[in-house]
């Protein structure tokens, strides 16, 4: 691993080494005390860098404590003389969130139910069966993929008010109901499994479905817990879509509620809209330190295959 | 029982199919339709014009400045995040319990909502007493209007987009670092090969394909960004940052001018289809790499 290091012309991992050598020459001290200023130094560059991706938010939390007299202060301060809590209150007030909070979970959970439920048999049927037109079916699949929803709203929105649903979960949902991205992640790990797996079972006489549920599935399973937390996470932050597809509260989401603070309180009232985008962020940022390392996977995953 | 083995495939991809083509597939030929019309959406009748609609677009001077608005936040916003990423993730690759706290920290942005990156920024960026002017003024600078001056509004969007994208990309380099066989480093220390040309001659061929996915992804996210305006700058001031997918908006729900911001909408499927394909062509001889 030094030597990785060394090549990379990183710094810091060098000192290990140097507790080896019993005879001390003035040589090594000096190169002993270099690599431990070397490695202060790495190690106040990163918590630098943490800093620019935490203070942003730890100035949120102080907003949205402060009187809106106390926003004003320049320069800032950081800890609020008498945190306000009511800024809390005032934004959950600004209009019907507990309704937000219910279509969110409606819509990104819905969307992530219908998506299972046809994602599965279909990357299943593309991975494992040979049939005619496979290519030409696996090629919409492939178009699919490379449409982004942002450039296809206004077609869509035409065609959903022709069906009457806009304002509704359903037409929020329906359009999402299957995942080109989650056919394409599965289909791959379904092929990865071996053939002899399947013919044991088939000569076991088992029925196909009870093959694909009992046996296929469940050795799936971490490729679909990760496409499942991409798929929500995605869904749940959406703003654009909601936002084109309602014209009134019906059916909007949480990120349309923060969003409208803004239009309630009016535009300075910062106190109370960080309040309010602490709503949105706390339970994201929960689950993510929490499963850290599976959502990073979640998402890198579509860099790395 | 032969039969039902036959159907049985399309059976299982019928409900994924049958979304795709009501919601994906057919809607991008009913916008190319609609391109061809002059429609306000109310009225029962639409009125075919030809290409009218693309002519009137590229003549008219609003979009020629989103064109070009969308094209500098892409340029800028792509090679800063990638180029800015690779250096972050030749410095942060180790397998450490600090470093992958460091990882973390820098990757959360990418999960939250756009919503509430854009409404903190807009905070941060505030001309009288946003974080940011307290932060460069204690480097020596003076205030900035950021967002309101239509000088620097456009890189404000920029910083905004690099700050939220550059946790993934690294994430995504640091995966490509890590699949390099080690044994090659090693060779590369035999031959007391110096750092730059360990790193120019070895490691960046190596990356390639993570560079080129990364830089064709951040182009298509870029060409559609539509959230940070929406809430930070609503296109202003006097345009300048104006985009694509917001200029659509604008026609299709504000003006209810469907036809002409179809035609808008087929502009940006070409170029965003032109990216894709490059995109695909990648990633098929990447599998086939593989």
């Amino acid at each position: 691993m030094e030597s990785v290091d060394n090549t990379i012309g990183n710094i810091g991992t060098a000192a290990a080494g140097s507790q080896r050598s019993y005879v001390r020459t003035r040589k090594a001290m000096i190169r002993q005390t270099m690599t431990a200023i070397l490695r202060v130094i790495n190690t106040v560059c990163l918590l630098a860098l943490v800093l620019v991706f935490a203070l942003p938010f730890i100035w949120m939390v102080s907003t949205s404590l402060k009187t809106l007299p106390e926003t004003m202060i320049f320069p800032p301060r950081w800890i609020p003389t008498d945190p306000v809590w009511q800024n809390y209150a005032d934004a959950w007030n600004t209009g019907p969130f507990l309704r937000y909070f219910t279509n969110s979970i409606i819509i990104a959970g819905g969307i992530l139910i219908l998506q299972m439920l046809t994602i599965i048999p279909a990357s299943y049927a593309f991975a494992r069966y040979r049939f005619a037109g496979s290519s030409f079916l696996f090629g919409i699949v492939m178009v699919t993929l490379m449409i982004p929803a942002q450039l296809i709203f206004l077609p869509v929105y035409l065609e959903l008010s022709a069906f009457k649903l806009l304002n509704t979960h359903l037409g929020l949902i329906l359009p999402f109901a299957s995942s080109a991205f989650g056919i394409f992640m599965l289909r791959q790990a379904f092929m990865q499994i071996s053939d002899e797996l399947i013919e044991a079972a088939r000569l076991d006489q088992a029925a196909e479905w009870k093959i694909i549920l009992r046996i296929m599935v469940p050795l799936v399973k971490p490729v679909l817990v990760t496409f499942a937390l991409f798929s929500f996470i995605a869904h749940w932050n959406d703003y654009f879509w909601p936002l084109v597809m309602t014209t009134n509260e019906t059916a909007r989401t949480l990120p349309l509620g923060i969003a409208k603070i803004r239009e309630v309180e009016g535009v300075a009232t910062w106190n109370v809209l960080m309040a309010g985008n602490l709503i949105l962020v706390t339970p994201i940022l929960i689950v993510f330190f929490l499963s850290q390392r599976q959502i990073i996977k979640a998402f890198v995953y579509n860099g790395v295959k | 029982m032969r039969t039902w083995e036959k159907l049985r495939p399309y059976s299982m991809v019928a409900p994924a199919i049958i979304v795709f083509s009501l919601f994906f597939i057919y809607p991008i030929f009913y916008m190319i339709y609609l391109s061809l019309f002059d429609w306000n959406f109310v009225s029962p009748t639409k009125t075919f014009v030809g290409i009218q609609n693309f002519k009137d677009l590229l003549t008219d001077p609003d979009f020629r400045q989103v064109l070009t608005n969308t094209s500098i936040y892409t340029l800028l916003t792509v090679t800063l995040t990638t180029g800015l990423a690779l250096l972050l993730a030749l410095w942060l690759n180790r397998k450490s319990f600090f470093h992958g706290f460091v990882q973390g920290a820098i990757f959360s942005p990418h999960i939250i909502s756009l919503v509430s990156i854009s409404l903190l920024w807009s905070w941060l960026m505030d001309p009288e007493y946003g974080l940011l002017n307290w932060v460069i003024g204690l480097a020596g600078f003076g205030k900035l209007d950021w967002l309101s001056h239509p000088s620097t509004s456009l890189v404000s969007l920029v910083i905004v987009a690099v700050w939220k994208g550059l946790g993934y990309n690294t994430l995504v380099f640091i995966a490509g670092l890590q699949s390099i066989p080690p044994d090659i480093y090693e060779a590369a220390s035999l031959d007391r090969s110096k750092p730059w040309t360990t790193f120019s001659k070895l490691i960046l061929p190596m990356l390639s394909p993570s560079i080129f996915f990364l830089v064709i992804i951040n182009m298509i996210g870029s060409f559609q960004v539509f959230e940070t305006i929406a809430i930070m700058t609503q296109g202003g001031p006097v345009n300048s940052t104006n985009t694509l997918v917001y200029y659509i908006y604008e026609y299709g729900f504000r003006f209810f001018k469907i036809g002409y911001a179809s035609a808008a909408g087929v502009i940006l499927l070409v170029i965003v289809g032109i990216l894709t394909i490059i995109y695909f062509k990648l990633l098929s001889n990447r599998v086939h790499y593989r």
